[in-house]
């Protein structure tokens, strides 16, 4: 791939958090740095390992490929390779390469001087499935608790976790985590939407910029969040809507094996009612 | 040394306390135990509080059966007065069951709450009337209903545990009244304590287990197609469900492959027993309890006159098996046949 003619400007040396000036150079476009290497390492190894899965399991259809987390009784020790071992180390490759690649981010962001913003966002990400297939699963005590990894498999775990408790959408952290996704869905629409209109006026007019973004808010609703608060706006819904997912969770079974209706009867047993 | 930041922080760290406190206080905690009854990754899985599991079981531990006599020497028919279901049972084994009746029903009051110990004879007390047809019920249960029971079968105390009246039973329920000129009563949209304390309709027993609603309201095909189920069907339909779920202490998973809730062939055997369990309940309510209703003094009668008839509850008591399947009833085979 060519070298735009401004790119080397940006190559900037340091920055590496391991390994120093080891693996600080880059490959066509890509800056390669250790986590670059472990993030490949752990993906590589983890999608041969998913291969190996599937070429053991009964089909090779997309759909149905279900590689699946050890049985219950397994508790919290290694299990057989054919019998949940495979999701195990599946399990290990994809939390190493998550990981990797959050330092990555780290390792660019140090290079270019900028915040850490990057990282700290994805890493919200990576602890929603941390949160499903190592924190659930060991304060249940078993890593049978983990999702199965495959498209329709996976689908049938959330069904029948779900209606383990009954009825989901009773559950609190999964009311806030669904306003979050949807206002964040919201935000962003907004966000684009506004955008594209001061990038797009009409023929002959020129382009837009803040003042008019601002104003058309203001016009609006009476506020503007601002150039730079709509972004720290979208951030927080974003990382909000993966946290309180990553509880909404992390709480069904750990802190509660009941149906999540039954847990309003707090509010329903508040002295406030006149029954 | 005080600053704003400081007391804002102060504050914020109170109100982490306070409501992370009130948190603890409604939820529950590791370590739980969970029962797999499905191939792993499935989600098919019971979870249970070792604590609350605990409390059940000392709830259910049964009574030590008296010891049983020979079959030998009268009739009971023969030697007492109107003796009307239990007339082939000897003397000695008639006697035993009305003191463990007695035991398991009325342990306070005793004989005097079915008899008048005047005249045992007599049937002036409704509470002989019941206790006769409930006979019946349960040497019908046992014998003509081994789809749901089985071998375990059931006896007084399956329901009663100590109590005159067993302490799950319904009667109609019409909800609380609308507010007048705005909604009308919809019996539903209330706490429902019959169905896990959702909004679901109130009285889920009426049409489904004395009528016989249909209860499937789920399609075969991924899009609706020409399945006309209406949504207050549904909720009918859950409202049943969730009772079913309280009623027994399981999941939806128990009885249920959740991606296909109808299809019997990806279900858990537990499904068919339960169908079967649906139509003793009808059975009992309808040709049992429910004829019962004139018997009962006004006091024993539901907010519409009904009669209290049984749901799954009423066994099974929070439990997937009735007394964690121990059963009683071997020890009692006049009450697994039924009586001539």
């Amino acid at each position: 791939m060519a070298m735009l003619s401004f790119e080397p400007k940006y190559r900037t040396r340091g920055g590496t958090l391991i390994g120093g000036d080891l693996f600080d150079f880059w490959v066509g476009p890509l800056w390669v740095g250790f986590f670059g290497v472990t993030t490949l390492f752990c993906a590589t190894l983890g999608t041969l390992l998913i291969v190996w899965a599937a070429a053991i399991g009964p089909t090779w259809n997309i759909w149905r490929i279900n590689i699946a987390p050890p049985d219950i009784s397994y508790g919290l020790a290694f299990a057989p390779l054919a019998e949940g071992g495979l999701w195990q180390l599946i399990t290990a490759c994809a939390l190493g390469a998550f990981v990797s690649w959050a330092l990555r981010q780290v390792e660019i962001a140090r290079k270019l001087g900028m915040g850490l913003h990057i990282p700290f966002a994805f890493s919200f990400a990576v602890l929603a499935y941390f949160t499903l297939v190592v924190i659930r699963p060991v304060l249940m005590g078993a890593w049978g608790y983990g999702f199965p990894y495959g498209i329709l498999s996976h689908l049938d775990w959330v069904s029948n976790t779900g209606y383990q408790y009954l009825h989901f959408h009773y559950n609190p952290a999964h009311m806030i985590a669904i306003s979050f996704f949807f206002t964040n869905a919201l935000a962003l629409a907004l966000h684009g939407s506004l955008i594209l209109s001061a990038a797009n006026p009409p023929k002959g007019e020129v382009v837009k910029g803040a003042e008019q973004e601002n104003g058309y808010f203001r016009d609006t609703v009476g506020y503007s969040i601002g150039t730079l608060g709509i972004h720290r706006l979208g951030l927080f819904l974003a990382i909000s809507a993966a946290f309180f997912s990553a509880v909404c969770i992390v709480i069904s079974g750990p802190f509660w094996t009941r149906g999540w209706p039954e847990w309003w009867g707090w509010w329903l047993n508040l002295p406030i009612w006149a029954h | 040394m005080n600053t704003p930041i400081q007391a804002a922080l102060a504050a914020v760290g109170a109100a982490v306390v306070v409501v992370g406190g009130m948190l603890l206080a409604v939820t529950e905690r590791p370590p739980i135990d969970g029962i797999q009854r499905g191939y792993r990754g499935l989600g098919l899985v019971q979870l249970y509080n070792p604590r609350f599991l605990a409390e059940k079981e000392a709830e259910n531990v049964i009574p030590a059966s008296l010891p049983r006599l020979p079959a030998a020497g009268a009739k009971a028919g023969v030697v007492y007065k109107n003796v009307q279901v239990l007339k082939d049972v000897s003397v000695g084994n008639f006697t035993r069951l009305m003191a463990s009746m007695s035991n398991w029903v009325a342990p306070q009051v005793g004989c005097a709450y079915c008899h008048d110990v005047n005249n045992m004879a007599s049937d002036a007390l409704y509470t002989k009337v019941v206790a006769r047809r409930m006979i019946q019920m349960v040497q019908h249960i046992n014998s003509d209903w081994k789809t749901h029971v089985a071998e375990t079968g059931v006896v007084c105390y399956t329901c009663h545990r100590g109590n005159p009246v067993p302490k799950n039973i319904w009667f109609a329920d019409p909800g609380p009244e609308g507010t007048p000129g705005y909604t009308p009563a919809v019996g539903k949209n209330h706490p429902a304590t019959v169905a896990g304390i959702t909004a679901l309709p109130l009285d889920p027993f009426t049409p489904f287990l004395q009528g016989d609603t249909n209860i499937r309201v789920q399609g075969p095909e991924a899009l609706p197609g020409w399945n006309n189920s209406s949504i207050k069907q549904t909720e009918w339909t859950y409202s049943l469900m969730m009772n079913f779920s309280q009623s027994l202490g399981v999941n939806c998973d128990y009885c249920h492959n959740t991606r296909a809730f109808r299809d019997w062939d990806q279900s858990p055997p537990q499904r068919a027993t339960a169908w079967y369990g649906i139509r003793m309940a009808r059975d009992i309510n309808n040709n049992y309890l429910g004829p019962l209703a004139p018997v009962f003094p006004a006091s024993r009668l539901g907010p519409l006159g009904d009669g209290p008839k049984v749901y799954c509850a009423t066994c099974h008591n929070g439990v997937y098996k009735p007394l964690f399947g121990i059963s009683m009833a071997k020890d009692f085979p006049e009450l697994t046949t039924v009586s001539k």
